[in-house]
């Protein structure tokens, strides 16, 4: 059933849907030309056939040192015909934007948020940039694999361990 | 003296329409938050108000953020599970189910039978713990403390049931890639069975306490809405979407584990308000019941764990006692599950809807990226669609109904 929907957005979009392909476990998979992103879901979306009509998951995946590097990658779900398929679009990581689907799916709001949050991938025609966990001043993109596991980058200077109270307990131990 | 007090006192009586006067209302911001006991896990809302009245709202989210992404990127797939019990802490078994499952999925590892049914019967314990933690809080905070006893009462005999399968009595770590952690202990099912029955009891005196109470009406009934197609249009999933009236539920949409083999309703509300999603996580709490006791009956013997030690650690005595065990132990140790390169996402229907798992395998023994899809996620983002010309008090029995949970929201 998931592959007929992929099917159906190959036809519809041949040039923008590509290389569809059966993931583990039966997953119905596509991948997406970049600036078609908007097209390609509100036909999903709005095709009685397809319906995918709840928000769907949007995350992003860092491929350091690969070209695209990053792989955005959309969960289509629909409630009306209990379907699923997966959008996957390659980003580059000169020019890391892609269209917003905001207007196509509302949930899509906060997902894209985090996208740029945490990747650093813009999304043209968001109602509303802005960082989703971190702050405004957060330099860089946490998830991104060349971000240090332990970077810090305190608003305020940070106590060095020692001057900090530790609570009862051995001392010294750090 | 001024001129003003000189005035009042020549001309001493107030005008005839003094009380009839309108308030100057004034537009107002309130920051809730994020350290605020209505605001549970620490969600920053800053609320402008027109009057009483809503008139916008921002959220602020990231108090609570805690790196889960990239702390699992950095351990093996096993080490990830302590990390999930973290997400959702109300029921975290159900985290600690939806991420084997999806490792799973990436490995086509099937488990045992007994595995599945131990993996729904723990969920379920934990899912009807979720539900009575939000009817509890959620009549703390309208003022009524006796549901929150009767709640809490309730949530702690079914942990404690929970503490003598996991071991643990809030972030349980129960499930394993390739089936669960333990066994049911002697004379656990009867023990259950008592605490149902005890569960059910205080459900009722909730159930009768809350849902014809006046109060609790005028608070709960038409406030908060969202219809239908907006519900879908957010992302909603699980009983938030149902109480506006769509029918998805994945346990029947798109059946994992054994529930296409257990018999149960899904309730389905009609006003998407709060106290339809109050009504559906009441009813929720008698199916998981029946659930409860079907898999008792249908739980057949067997193995709880796959034996294949690529993926489960070997018993001890194997470890200590022949090469090939001892070389298994250590390899899962040291390297880590060696999962096959790919990507899967799997989802489950958790206590507040649809918990995804979006997982990246390079092939090595930690996971490449992980991606969690958290159910209150979409109910926190249209917090302020909801509200808006809503009054300020709608604010918070909305906040509980819709259940986000900060740790899974804020990862």
């Amino acid at each position: 059933m998931s592959k007929a929907a992929i099917q159906r957005l190959k036809e519809r979009f041949p040039d923008a849907v590509t290389d569809p392909y059966e993931g583990v476990g039966g997953d119905a998979v596509a991948m997406v030309r970049k600036d078609r992103v908007r097209e390609v879901c509100r036909f999903a979306k709005d095709d009685p056939a397809l319906a995918f009509n709840l928000a769907p998951y949007i995350t992003a995946v860092d491929f350091l040192g690969s070209d695209p590097r990053f792989d955005l990658v959309y969960q289509l779900s629909s409630t009306v015909h209990g379907h699923r398929v997966r959008l996957r679009v390659g980003v580059p990581a000169a020019d890391p934007r892609v269209p917003s689907v905001v207007e196509v799916w509302k949930g899509a709001d906060w997902y894209e948020r985090y996208c740029w949050d945490m990747y650093g991938i813009r999304f043209d025609g968001h109602p509303d940039p802005r960082r989703l966990y971190m702050y405004e001043e957060f330099v860089g993109h946490p998830l991104r694999k060349d971000y240090s596991l332990r970077g810090r980058q305190p608003l305020i200077p940070e106590r060095v361990v020692d001057e900090a109270f530790r609570g009862p307990g051995p001392a010294g131990r750090d | 003296m001024s001129k003003e007090t000189e005035q009042i006192l020549q001309n001493p009586a107030p005008p005839a329409d003094a009380l009839d006067a309108p308030f100057p209302s004034k537009r107002m911001h309130v920051n809730l938050g994020p350290s605020h006991p209505a605001m549970h896990g620490t969600v920053r809302a800053v609320v402008e108000l027109d009057g009483e009245n809503i008139d916008s709202m921002k959220l602020d989210i990231g108090f609570l953020h805690r790196g889960f992404e990239k702390s699992c990127e950095n351990v093996t797939w096993t080490q990830v599970f302590p990390y999930t019990d973290r997400l959702n802490y109300v029921s975290s078994i159900m985290n600690n189910v939806g991420y084997s499952l999806a490792v799973e999925k990436l490995c086509r590892l099937e488990v045992p039978e007994r595995a599945k049914y131990l993996r729904v019967l723990t969920s379920e314990l934990h899912r009807m713990s979720d539900h009575l933690t939000l009817v509890g809080a959620m009549g703390l905070e309208l003022g009524a403390m006796t549901v929150l006893i009767y709640c809490m009462e309730a949530r702690d005999i079914l942990w404690d049931r929970l503490t003598e399968i996991a071991g643990a009595r809030l972030t349980s770590n129960y499930a394993r890639i390739g089936g669960v952690a333990r066994d049911m202990p002697d004379g656990w099912q009867d023990k259950v069975e008592r605490t149902l029955v005890r569960v059910a009891g205080l459900r009722d005196e909730v159930d009768k306490l809350l849902t014809r109470n006046r109060i609790v009406m005028d608070r709960l009934v038409a406030t908060g809405r969202i219809s239908r197609a907006d519900a879908i249009d957010y992302g909603f999933t699980g009983p938030c979407l149902r109480a506006a009236g769509e029918p998805y539920d994945i346990r029947k949409a798109s059946p994992y584990l054994v529930y296409d083999r257990l018999d149960f309703d899904v309730p389905v509300g009609s006003n998407g308000d709060n106290f339809d999603r109050y009504l559906m996580r009441l009813e929720e709490l008698k199916q998981s019941e029946r659930i409860v006791r079907q898999c008792f009956e249908q739980i057949p013997p067997g193995d709880i764990v796959v034996e294949d030690y690529r993926y489960v650690m070997p018993p001890k005595p194997q470890v200590y006692g022949t090469i090939e065990g001892a070389m298994a132990h250590f390899k899962i140790v040291m390297e880590g599950i060696q999962v096959p390169a790919g990507e899967a996402y799997s989802c489950t229907e958790a206590a507040n809807g649809e918990l995804g798992f979006y997982l990246v395998s390079d092939g090595g023994g930690r996971p490449y990226k992980i991606g969690v899809r958290a159910p209150g996620w979409n109910m926190l983002m249209a917090l302020p669609a909801m509200l808006q010309g809503e009054l300020l008090a709608d604010l918070i029995p909305t906040f509980d109904t819709i259940n986000m949970i900060g740790g899974e929201v804020e990862q």
